[in-house]
């Protein structure tokens, strides 16, 4: 791959960042905004002998890419909040059986068909608890169309890493925008590829671990391989015992759970100033704008800015750390409030938690961000 | 038995009921391609929930249990995946017309390399009765207490409708044309469909008021009639018998045949 300088939509650079991680196989239904990542790989794909398929619904998309990871490939599919939802249940299956796999999500307004070409930040809640029973998570947000494609590499990376699926949770705008990007593929992260058994002997699909991942081979490889998602044995069948239910669904969610600290990424602005706003995604934009022009007007406001570069799973303490010393946080969000509930149940108990809220399809601006922050400087 | 080296021993006695047919349709499956001479390690089992859907759990190849209704789609990305293999579905009458009816319309039209072998029990077994869109007009489920007052798909016409390129059925009181079927379908290129008609004497046996499993067998004998006996019957003779047989047969490209076609083309 060659160094790259130029102006990008997000989804372009979404695609471009699935090719460079090694995505063998898409399958996805068109669903605005999300459309243009699968039609950039509809044409990128074929050309390097890669499976681009368009199925008959989102449910037939996310199922065929559990089958596809199971099969060894690195499977990516594109949607948005109706397709979502229709995902869930195939998200659930992935996590119960392992398969590591991303889904983008690019988030427009809602509930239902709500407002198809509108922004929004409503399904951060969905991307944790979406599917049913305790399950684990992994949640990243990109802000801007640089990080479309590297975190496109790292959802992959997370998602081979944890045999488990990784949402890249995006928003109509970062996905329809264009702006400056940069690739150095010498600067890319290297990628990961899950591990697979080397030994056919006394093997079982679910009995070898590392560090609570599962050695599995991959269906086709011949070595007996049986997957449900029904509550299993180490040899991948069903069982309704207690001990071997709990153990099994209390692995799954440490397996990340554990390494919530290595996971869990934030970008911090003037870390120390007493009004901090904790953001993420299109919505951390306006927070910078606004840091930008306080700071060129002579910093009359002492505001800072963490932005969650993950949303699941949080590292508690870091996020603790970064936010100990404000003396009042406020969390803008393009919803009626949901990361704000995370955020208060970690520092909310010593630190006031506001929620600054949007919704109905238009974004945040600086100016309205600056009104609120404001307020809050003169009630202190 | 035939074909026992495709069964995991250590998985069975399955979960079916005593006088269930699904065995034998299972045993059909493993005659043929034992049959077939085909490797154990080039097969992959693909299934739904449901009582027939716990088949591919008892392989002793590599296997998948699914979603209820959505093993085709998964069968379809693994044979994408992995198009050296033979990936074979096992699901139910509602795993694959009723929650699965859109993937399995698709996948005919796609005409994507897998064979499926719809187990016909008229009935959700798995659930405990209740109508499936294979119950014929008129029978009864614990859902429909007072007779299905629905028409039942006809799945060879649907199939043909939607584009499968091998359609057969058949019944389990007919064992050898059964692993006729199977192994046609097994080496067929394309979508290949067997709809074996199976009993459950548990739920719609005796909502129906069927006295055994062997009655229901006998049904089959006395109900179902072949291809070639059918067409020297009356119109009216026939209308009343379920026609088996090879329905459809035919050569078209496959899907897997498309894009490695295409493939070659993009990547000169
Ligand atoms: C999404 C979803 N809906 C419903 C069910 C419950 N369910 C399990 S099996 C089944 C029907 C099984 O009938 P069929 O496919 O005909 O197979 P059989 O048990 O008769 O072999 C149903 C409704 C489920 N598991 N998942
Ligand atoms: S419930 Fe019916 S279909 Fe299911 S195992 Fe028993 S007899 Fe067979």
């Amino acid at each position: 791959m060659k160094k790259i300088k130029d102006i990008w939509q997000g989804a372009e650079a979404c695609a471009y960042g699935a090719m460079k991680a090694g995505l063998d196989f898409f399958a996805g239904y068109p669903i605005t905004p999300s459309t243009e990542i699968a039609e950039y790989l509809s044409a990128m794909m074929p050309k390097k002998g890669k499976t681009f398929i368009q199925m008959e619904d989102e449910i037939a998309s996310i199922v065929a890419l559990a089958g596809a990871s199971m099969a060894g490939a690195k499977a990516m599919t594109s949607t948005s909040g109706p397709g979502y939802s229709l995902m869930q249940e195939g998200i659930g299956y992935a996590c119960m059986v392992e398969a590591p796999l991303v889904v983008c999500n690019v988030m427009r307004g809602g509930p239902s068909t709500g407002l198809p070409t509108k922004v929004s930040q409503g399904d951060v809640m969905q991307s944790r608890w979406g599917t049913h029973g305790d399950h684990p998570a992994i949640a990243i947000s990109p802000s801007s169309v640089q990080e479309m494609y590297s975190m496109t590499i790292e959802a992959f990376n997370l998602a081979e890493q944890y045999r488990t699926p990784v949402t890249l949770l995006t928003d109509e705008t970062i996905t329809h925008m264009r702006e400056k990007i940069e690739i150095d593929p010498d600067k890319d992260p290297p990628l990961v590829r899950r591990l697979c058994p080397t030994c056919r002997e006394n093997y079982l699909p679910y009995g070898t671990f590392v560090d609570d991942v599962p050695v599995i081979a991959n269906l086709g490889d011949g070595y007996g391989t049986s997957v449900t998602g029904l509550s299993h044995h180490d040899d991948g069948f069903q069982t309704a015992d207690y001990s071997i239910s709990r153990a099994l669904i209390e692995r799954l969610s440490r397996k990340v759970e554990k390494h919530s600290k290595e996971i869990f990424d934030i970008e911090v602005w003037n870390e120390k100033a007493s009004i901090m706003l904790v953001c993420y995604g299109i919505t951390s934009r306006s927070v910078k704008a606004l840091l930008a022009r306080n700071k060129e007007c002579g910093g009359g406001l002492d505001i800072g800015m963490v932005r969650l570069k993950t949303l699941f799973p949080i590292h508690e303490e870091t996020l603790w750390n970064s936010l100990a010393h404000a003396k009042h946080i406020m969390v803008p969000e393009l919803n009626l409030g949901q990361i704000v509930h995370e955020v208060k149940r970690i520092v909310g108990h010593q630190i006031p938690v506001s929620l600054i809220s949007k919704t109905g399809g238009e974004l945040i601006n600086p100016d309205e961000l600056c009104e609120e922050v404001v307020k809050i400087n003169h009630a202190r | 038995m035939q074909g026992e080296q495709y069964l995991n021993p250590k998985r069975i006695p399955t979960i079916w009921c005593p006088g269930c047919g699904n065995g034998i349709v299972v045993h059909a499956m493993m005659t043929a391609l034992d049959k077939l001479s085909v490797p154990s390690e080039d097969v992959i089992f693909v299934s739904g929930i449901g009582c027939s859907s716990r088949t591919a759990t008892y392989a002793a190849c590599d296997n998948i249990h699914t979603l209820h209704g959505r093993a085709l789609p998964v069968a379809t990305a693994i044979k994408l995946v992995r198009p050296d293999k033979k990936v074979i579905v096992m699901s139910g009458d509602g795993d694959s017309l009723a929650i699965g009816g859109n993937h399995l319309i698709h996948a005919a039209r796609r005409n994507i390399d897998l064979t499926l072998i719809i187990f016909n029990n008229s009935i959700y077994g798995m659930t405990g009765g209740q109508v499936s869109p294979l119950t014929p007009s008129g029978k009864r489920g614990t859902t429909a207490p007072y007779g299905s007052i629905e028409e039942q798909f006809d799945t060879v016409k649907l199939l043909e409708g939607a584009g499968a390129s091998y359609i057969a059925r058949s019944g389990v009181s007919f064992f050898q044309p059964t692993v006729k079927y199977m192994k046609n379908a097994v080496s067929h290129n394309g979508f290949a469909v067997v709809e074996v008609i199976t009993q459950c004497p548990i739920y719609y046996g005796r909502m129906n008021k069927h006295k055994s499993p062997a009655e229901m067998m006998q049904w089959q004998k006395e109900n179902m009639v072949s291809l070639e006996k059918a067409e020297k019957m009356t119109e009216e003779e026939r209308s009343s018998k379920i026609l088996m047989g090879e329905f459809v047969c035919k050569e078209k490209p496959s899907y897997i045949e498309k894009r490695a076609s295409m493939f070659k083309e993009l990547c000169k």
